[in-house]
């Protein structure tokens, strides 16, 4: 049992899934039987749909339990431990033999998420042990200058991973090109995009990167000051955030001569976004760490040139910087080994939806979507039929399932009308209604809208009222022009990213899906069964108990019925609540 | 534009003192700082849950905003609550992976259960419901965050369920608290 530890997976999700209750299960049961064992605690390690995951090293290997709750921990504990018998049925991944889970793993690469799931966060030293900090010192050792670190950056090809897409190295390069006493480096960790989890799972899993990465860009640019701007609702990414900010500054990485370059002074804060999902604007992200309401304006000036408290400012997503030490330490080359031609490296997805794996995913840039999703994903829950993808969140769009052998590359999602974003995959099978997501989207858009361009505050608006009526059973064959009229004047006429692209999930499912569309509008159906107003609910008599709950709970007294005898629905007193569905407990209400 | 939370009607519990001396201390702290603006904003709901139409003024004379750009601001986010919230805030997620798995249906039973809109508060104080984008869980969809504590993979009936677990955790330390007095 020497030299035996377990290691729990504390991120959020884990954490959700009930890790913490685990994590004090096996606290107790060492405890109570005197076992010499290390308990340590990580992070995500990217197999959400296994959460909570308890890893066990001991002499003969190194094991990956799955859904591991209170009930498993003591079987575990005691046949693995106890019994030196590991539970073959619960294990996810072990290097001793292979296991079904295998092909998650096996075709990622893991560039970002290098030290994610495997070092505990909180503890500096594990980020050194695995390489952490190399990079500067790296820095020191070699005396590479701000030119030697902008080539190497501009070299990898690496482009920002926030969405936009823009060469970094290019970036830091204007931003180095405009000398002040006073410049900002800022990480974009405002990770407002539904759908979209992998920056909070950086930052809770792997802090130092994105502050080695944030030391290297503000080196090479010759900031003065460095500003992590993060949700407010990632609490524990930012309590994460702060203990490894004290860690840094107490080993010299961060301060007066950090990393001991001589006249480099460069802190790092943490400044709390308040929920605004246009913030992940340049402008706007800027307007919001100044104290003011988060409103883009026009370019130029670019930030490189004026910025926050308009001097030189530069700002990059946390999955760029995550990269970035790796890329100094590793050269340019081995990251541009990954990718296509146009699109270097690794990047991140976070596969959610209707996909059997949900989770965090890094593979190299040029794998086809199908293999993400079927592959690493395991295909669709429950074996239905796989529709679409969304990808891009609020700006992006749903590609179809003919289009899945698309690769995943900034320049071949944006071909299919979506956009690369910050890497959601939500997964879309036959019983999502595309009418209801671009409706869902723009309802978003419409509420995020800053309010200052008129077409994106009123455009949107417009759009998702005629959404809303197509819905509801009320479109008008000339709505789908409309909709196009209005998508192509926001696009046109609007300041920022947000408004440019808040039309794009409706023209995306327009171009793709335009049959839904139709069928709601002529045939008043929704073909996925998902628009309420457009379903007719009946009883079906064999199921129907004559329990009466469905008449004692419709509004508008529309069921009859007496007790022990088959119900019926009146369809003209109907309002289609669907409140009878949702309560009858013997699925007899059925859908059509 | 989130517009619509500004016409509510106007919160009728005012903090007590006691609070205000926290503020005070808030506002010292960050006395001559530039960009502090949404920092205290943040601090003093905090505190008191909510920001209350007297604090504003009192950020004013100390920071020399005028009130009409601090409720400028106190509108422009999601964040800030210009109205009370109940003991415990109910949390429903509407992001895209939760959307697509029924979270409607989560919302529209506990909407239906504790017999408020989203937005309100309960009778009794103790819960407020709220839709928010996206808690980052989207792997355990359908989520709500209820306090501190997470809950996935609902159906609206789970989640119906826990929330009157809580709600009988909750009254019954009311009432132990009110025995031992």
């Amino acid at each position: 049992m020497q030299n035996t530890k377990i290691i729990v997976g504390l991120g959020s999700c884990g954490i959700a899934a009930g890790a913490g209750k685990t994590y004090q299960k096996i606290e107790t049961l060492i405890a109570e039987g005197n076992l010499d064992i290390k308990l340590g605690k990580t992070s995500c390690v990217g197999m959400c749909y296994r959460e909570p995951l308890v890893e066990i090293h001991d002499a003969t290997g190194v094991y990956l339990y799955g859904d591991v709750d209170e009930s498993r921990v003591s079987e575990i504990i005691e046949k693995h431990i106890r019994e030196h018998t590991p539970v073959k049925e619960y294990l996810v991944k072990t290097d001793l033999f292979p296991t079904p889970d295998d092909t998650f793993l096996k075709d990622q690469v893991k560039i970002t998420l290098r030290n994610c799931g495997m070092i505990d966060p909180e503890q500096i030293e594990e980020y050194e042990a695995r390489g952490g900090y190399e990079a500067v010192k790296k820095i020191t050792a070699e005396k590479l200058t701000s030119a030697d670190i902008i080539k190497t950056v501009l070299e990898s090809g690496i482009r920002g991973r926030g969405g936009g897409g823009f060469p970094t190295g290019m970036k830091w390069k204007f931003a180095a090109g405009y000398p002040s006493p006073e410049k900002y480096i800022i990480c974009n960790a405002d990770e407002g995009d539904p759908g979209a989890f992998m920056d909070r799972s950086v930052l809770e899993g792997d802090p130092h990167t994105v502050l080695e990465g944030m030391i290297i860009g503000g080196y090479a640019i010759g900031a003065s000051d460095g500003i992590i701007y993060c949700r407010a609702e990632y609490p524990l990414a930012i309590k994460r955030l702060n203990i490894a900010l004290g860690q840094a500054r107490a080993k010299g990485y961060l301060g007066i001569d950090a990393c001991g370059i001589a006249g480099f002074n460069f802190d790092i804060h943490i400044k709390e976004g308040a929920g605004a999902f246009v913030c992940g604007e340049e402008t706007a992200l800027i307007a919001s760490v100044e104290g003011r309401r988060g409103m883009p304006r026009k370019r130029p000036p670019f930030p490189a040139q004026s910025g926050l408290w308009n001097k030189p400012t530069n700002i990059n997503n946390v999955e760029t910087f995550a990269g970035i030490p790796w890329i100094i330490l590793n050269g340019a080359e081995a990251f541009a080994h990954y990718g296509t031609e146009k699109s270097k490296g690794t990047k991140v997805f976070a596969l959610a939806g209707k996909v059997k794996r949900s989770g965090l995913v890094e593979v190299p840039m040029g794998m086809t979507i199908r293999d993400v999703i079927f592959n690493l994903g395991g295909g669709i829950k429950n074996d239905k039929k796989f529709k679409a993808v969304q990808m891009g969140g609020p700006s992006g769009g749903c590609i179809p399932e003919y289009l899945a052998d698309t690769v995943v590359d900034y320049d071949s999602v944006t071909a299919t009308g979506a956009i690369m974003g910050s890497g959601g995959m939500v997964v879309m099978d036959e019983t999502t209604c595309m009418v209801d997501v671009a409706k869902f989207f723009l309802d978003f858009t419409c509420k995020e809208s800053c309010g200052k361009c008129t077409f994106c505050r009123i455009g949107t608006k417009r759009m998702l009222e005629i959404l809303e009526r197509i819905t509801n059973g009320e479109g008008k064959p000339s709505d789908l022009d409309e909709l196009i009229d209005l998508a192509q004047q926001i696009k046109e006429n609007t300041l920022c990213g947000l408004g440019q692209t808040a039309p794009n999930p409706v023209l995306t499912t327009l171009r793709y899906f335009r049959d839904e569309y139709e069928a709601h509008i002529n045939q008043h159906k929704c073909p996925a069964k998902v628009c309420k107003k457009l379903l007719t609910y009946s009883v079906n008599e064999a199921k129907c108990t004559g329990c009466t709950v469905c008449a004692r709970n419709c509004p508008v007294n529309a069921i009859d019925g007496e007790r022990k005898k088959v119900h019926s629905i009146r369809q003209d007193a109907c309002i289609k609540c669907g409140l009878c569905f949702t309560k009858c407990k013997f699925d007899a209400i059925e859908l059509s | 534009m989130r517009i619509n939370r500004i016409n509510k009607k106007t919160p009728t519990i005012d903090p007590t003192v006691s609070n205000f001396s926290e503020i005070d201390k808030l506002l010292a702290e960050y006395k001559g700082r530039k960009g502090t603006l949404i920092p205290i904003l943040q601090g003093v709901q905090e505190i008191l849950g909510y920001l209350p139409p007297r604090v504003f003024q009192k950020i004013a004379d100390a920071t020399g905003i005028p009130v009409s750009d601090l409720y400028g601001v106190a509108t422009f986010y999601a964040q800030f609550r210009l109205h009370p919230v109940g003991k415990l805030m109910i949390k429903v997620c509407h992001g895209t992976a939760c959307h697509v798995q029924n979270a409607s249906a989560v919302s529209s039973a506990i909407e239906e259960a504790l017999g408020v809109k989203d937005g309100d508060t309960t009778a009794d104080g103790l819960f407020t419901l709220e839709s928010v984008a996206c808690l980052g869980c989207c792997s355990l969809a359908p989520v709500m965050m209820i306090g501190s504590e997470t809950f996935g993979k609902l159906t609206g009936s789970e989640a119906v369920k826990i929330i009157k677990e809580i709600r009988q955790r909750e009254t019954s330390t009311t009432a132990d608290l009110v025995n031992n007095k």
